[in-house]
């Protein structure tokens, strides 16, 4: 057929040439790395039973690298569980009609709840589950850490596939792709980016709860893992101060070194499933991505597993095609939400009877007024700790944003800030409240501040630098004086950012107030009155009613603070603030 | 190719309606009877809201009907048309996987060996004149070769029957033409796989271009208007007579009043049974001085040709204008009217007051705006009022375009202004709205 001539876009020439050097440091990298897992993997299998379980790990800095090696592969192994988990339960969610009235609140609620709650009630049940060997106990480790990632990766994923392009859906169903294929070649490369972003924050979320499960009393019980957050632990209660500042160099150069090699090539090569037509402004960059690229070696691993391809869908096609039957019966639906609504209520019923039951049986229901108030004290620390926080990094946020300068300098280092984990700093702010005699009722709020404080940080930089240049230039212009400029530019530009930051410290600061309100060191320990104390002390004295009271008690309040106050604010900010 | 009596698809009684949130029923389709034979290319010709995109979806099997039946080949669908291929207006192509890829997707679906399906989509890939981007990501492509991807996903599985959703309306001009050109001369070869193709166009000259039946689908609800048949030998000049006669009439046909149907008369409408056109102060004013200045009357195809304009563009404007009594509208003519004439010649604060007169009047939802107004205690109401009252005869999206247009007309006519915080209209007292005996 006649055609016009075509000649081949510049975007089409321009990949990269492969190189040999690139071949070689890949290469003694995957060695590494395999190395690496089967020495792990073979020593987590030493027998091991409750009596003679060491309660604190040995503090020797000889030590220190097969423990930060031993955190780090839990962390990849719950990384790899919330994956699975968010993958079917975000499909779940977003493809069946009845499953999702009762998914999407339920996941609502589990993100509410106390991570380091859910702790204390599953350690004994998963060490019953792997009796003779420590596979119990990291499996309630890899759990707590699971728990601090799942819910927000289910949450983004299932907002992509529920706002998927209409017509990439629309081109699926005609090109009759089967639910496997449809999987992969669009779900999942459609909401890939979303994941990845939150997979990252969540990560970085995750150091904390890593090194707050690997040392714990639960039932009188006093139970170490092998691992940093146990080392800081033991180094803390021996009063070795040094070798708590050697572990949170150790940690620093473990966050850094897994963003340098992990998080950031990742970002930058889901670039590629950018949905919009054009590029992203500012792509991400990473120099192992590059190196990856000019070599050899992916390629020719990914080239017999792709051979694989054909078969596995072929396989994977007993699940169906990627449709829904047009007609359905009216009745028949109806009948069908009757019976699911019914089994749901009689389920919640009789769980909700359970529960109350159970707590009127062992504490009395009087125990949740106690609970109520002393949640109300932590409460009081949670608003003290975001009026501050606000207050103090709001301005330096802003003046970070605005520079460009300042903030390609400040911004890894406030991520790395972000995904330090709070606690290994807790022994160095014990030290100081014992010196100084201050009350841990006030000394508290700095300590859960030291984890929660950065979201605030971190999303008013991104807001700030995402102030239109024209808005900037116009107040130059106006010369508007510096109270107009805050309360008519900049404060209602950043509020959207502000919001969606202060959400997430402020559940940050609920969480911290478990570990935050019940300090040690050296023998001496510090408590404040506060709900995170009394579910820790439950936890401790292993009082199953309690720790259900303080749990339910702090979810409430959690829920309860999302619902009035920051779902509000969010639509406040959607509706008259938002800059598109 | 010429047409033989095999019917492909079926389209028998079809009515199809959306339930709103609040419980509402919105009727797209109503009653729509259709055949699509083999040998012939149908244009569906609407404008938005005619439900056009929501017919060629029920034949496409992407939605089911609320009654009627959609048949291919005899066999009523429950689920994607087996034997259909749909091109799409924003193209539809997987941004992560290359032009190879995204051509192979269909027979990928269908299982097949790989080397056989590697050769048909090179093969596909070659007739759309790709040939030499198969590793290109669509990212690197311009509109025009995105397009072309589409055409060889689609056309690579050898389908009956080639559905396309407004395939030309985000490329411009040149590129559109070119592809126009290049798909007839595909249609009109030997190795075409197709037997039928039915496209969806607000373009009235690409319908006349294309098509061999241009089927005219008017909204509220969306029904067939009528049928054209178009019977000028391939390929088609734009510039014959009997070209630009058919272009003519379906101008007539989609600004006209049809018959058999008595629309109610401005001054006494109700906002449900008259809907406010989707225009602009500033787009209205300038059609009628757009007119003025050739001389008091004008050839609606040839205001939307010198100004490049689509159907959905003009028409509202058209629309607006008639219903303020500023043109007057007659088998694809336009006329300017007295009012018209003095509301182009006025200066700005003269005009402003015609337009205030006009629009109290005879645009329904702002006339109940006003009485409403006027009754109320304090001249001040809240919008979500007038939104409910909109949702009883329209869709939500409808009502709230409705609103917005009914609000930018009285802002300008500065007969009353609206807080989007607080969400209230409140009379403005210097206009008169206000009064006991008002209209």
């Amino acid at each position: 057929m006649v055609m016009l001539r075509t000649f081949p876009t510049r975007g089409a020439l321009d990949r990269p040439t492969r190189n040999i050097s690139a071949d070689v440091v890949v290469f003694i990298g995957a060695a590494a790395l395999l190395w690496l897992i089967v020495r792990l993997v073979q020593s987590a299998s030493i027998p091991w039973t409750v009596e003679h379980a060491p309660p604190s790990v040995s503090t020797d800095p000889a030590d220190l690298p097969y423990y930060a090696a031993r955190s780090l592969l839990r962390m990849f192994a719950a990384l790899g569980l919330s994956l699975i988990f968010t993958f079917i339960y975000a499909t779940a969610a977003a493809r069946l009609r009845r499953a999702e009235k009762v998914l999407i609140p339920l996941l609502d609620i589990l993100q509410s709840v106390p991570i380091l709650g859910f702790l204390s009630v599953t350690i004994t049940g998963f060490i019953a589950l792997f009796p003779g060997s420590e596979l119990g106990l990291e499996c309630a480790s890899i759990f707590a850490i699971f728990t601090s990632q799942a819910w927000n990766m289910t949450f983004s994923f299932y907002h992509s596939l529920v706002s998927q392009p209409r017509e990439l859906d629309e081109a699926s169903r005609l090109l009759r792709l089967s639910r496997w294929q449809r999987f992969w070649r669009l779900d999942l490369p459609s909401g890939m980016i979303p994941l990845v972003w939150n997979g990252m924050m969540s990560f970085g979320g995750g150091w904390f709860f890593l090194t707050a499960s690997e040392a714990l009393s639960v039932n009188n019980h006093h139970f170490a893992l092998p691992g940093i957050g146990a080392y800081v632990a033991a180094a803390s209660d021996g009063g070795e101060l040094n070798k708590v500042l050697l572990a949170v160099v150790v940690m620093i150069v473990m966050v850094v070194g897994v963003n340098v090699l992990f998080w950031r090539p990742l970002t930058a090569w889901a670039e590629r499933f950018r949905v919009e037509e054009s590029e992203a402004a500012e792509a991400p960059r990473s120099l192992t991505l590059d190196v990856l690229r000019r070599s050899n070696i992916p390629r020719t691993i990914g080239r017999p597993l792709g051979l694989l391809i054909y078969p596995i869908d072929r396989a994977m096609a007993v699940f169906g095609m990627a449709e829904h039957p047009l007609r359905t019966s009216p009745v028949r639906r109806r009948v069908g939400d009757w019976v699911f609504g019914a089994v749901m209520g009689v389920l919640i019923g009789y769980g909700t009877y359970r529960a109350v039951e159970y707590i009127a049986t062992t504490v009395g229901l009087g125990e949740v007024g106690h609970a109520l108030l002393l949640g109300l004290v932590t409460f009081g620390r949670v608003v003290v700790l975001l009026v501050v926080a606000t207050l103090l990094w709001v301005p330096v946020g802003v003046w970070i944003g605005l520079n460009p300068r300042v903030s390609r300098l400040a911004q890894p280092v406030v991520q790395v800030l972000a995904s330090f984990p709070a606690n290994f700093l807790f022994p160095l702010v014990t030290v100081a409240l014992l010196a100084t005699g201050i009350s841990l009722n006030i000394g508290g709020i700095l300590l859960m501040s030291l984890g929660a404080q950065w979201y605030i940080l971190f999303n008013v930089i991104a807001g700030a630098s995402a102030i239109p240049n024209d808005l900037r230039e116009a107040a130059a212009n106006l010369r508007l004086p510096r109270m107009l400029w805050w309360r008519k530019l900049i404060l209602p530009a950043i509020f959207p950012s502000y919001v969606t930051g202060g959400i997430t410290a402020a559940g940050g600061a609920w969480n911290a107030s478990i570990v935050a309100e019940i300090v040690s060191y050296h023998g001496i320990t510090l408590t404040a009155t506060g709900l995170g104390a009394y579910i820790r002390n439950a936890t401790e004295a292993g009082d199953g009613g309690r720790i259900l009271v303080g749990v339910i008690v702090m979810s409430v309040y959690v829920v309860a603070m999302n619902r009035l106050f920051w779902r509000r604010l969010y639509a406040i900010s959607e509706r008259r603030f938002s800059l598109s | 190719m010429t047409v033989n009596d095999e019917v492909l698809i079926n389209v028998d009684h079809v009515s199809k309606s959306f339930t709103g949130a609040v419980g509402d029923t919105l009727l797209v389709l109503d009653d729509i009877n259709l055949d699509l034979r083999a040998g012939e290319i149908v244009a569906l010709l609407g404008r938005s809201g005619s439900g056009k995109s929501t017919l060629l979806r029920t034949i496409a099997g992407l939605i089911g009907p609320t009654s009627g039946s959609v048949r291919y080949r005899g066999e009523e669908l429950n689920g994607a048309n087996p034997g259909a291929a749909m091109v799409f207006q924003t193209f539809a192509l997987m941004p992560w996987l290359t032009v190879q890829d995204n051509v192979e997707l269909g027979l990928a679906a269908r299982g097949g060996v790989p080397a056989d399906r590697t050769a048909r989509a090179l093969k596909a890939i070659d007739m759309i004149g790709l040939d030499g981007f198969e590793s290109a990501y669509p990212k690197e492509l311009s509109g025009g070769m995105r397009q072309r991807v589409g055409f060889a996903r689609a056309l690579v599985l050898e389908p009956d029957l080639l559905l396309m959703d407004e395939p030309f309306s985000a490329l411009d001009v040149l590129t559109a033409e070119n592809l126009r050109t290049e798909l007839m001369a595909l249609w009109a070869g030997e190795n075409f796989p197709t037997r039928a193709i039915c496209l969806v166009t607000h373009n009235i000259e690409e319908a006349v271009l294309l098509a061999d039946r241009v089927i005219v689908l008017s909204a509220n609800p969306g029904h067939i208007r009528a049928e054209l048949r178009v019977e000028l030998d391939r390929p088609r000049d734009r510039r014959s007579p009997a070209f630009a006669a058919l272009v003519d009439k379906l101008y007539g046909l989609l600004t006209g009043v049809e018959p058999g149907v008595t629309e109610p008369e401005p001054t006494e409408a109700t906002p449900t049974s008259r809907a406010l056109p989707n225009a602009t102060v500033g787009g209205l004013a300038g059609l009628v001085e757009i007119v003025y200045a050739r001389g008091g009357s004008a050839d609606i195809p040839d205001i939307a040709a010198e100004l490049n304009f689509e159907i959905d563009d003009l028409l509202p404007l058209v629309d607006a204008a008639a219903l303020l009594d500023m043109l007057y509208v007659s088998s694809g003519d336009l006329e300017l009217t007295s009012v018209g004439k003095e509301f182009t010649a006025a200066d700005i604060q003269t005009s402003k007051q015609i337009f205030a007169t006009q629009v109290r009047t005879r645009a329904p939802l702002v006339r109940t705006i006003c009485k409403a107004l006027g009754a109320s205690s304090d001249g001040s109401l809240r919008a979500g009022f007038f939104l409910d009252l909109l949702r009883r005869g329209f869709g939500p999206e409808d009502a709230q375009q409705q609103l917005d247009t009914a609000i930018d007309w009285g802002r300008y006519a500065e007969l009353f202004d609206y807080d989007a915080d607080t969400d209230q209209i409140t009379a403005d007292p210097a206009a008169g709205v206000v009064a006991p005996a008002t209209v």
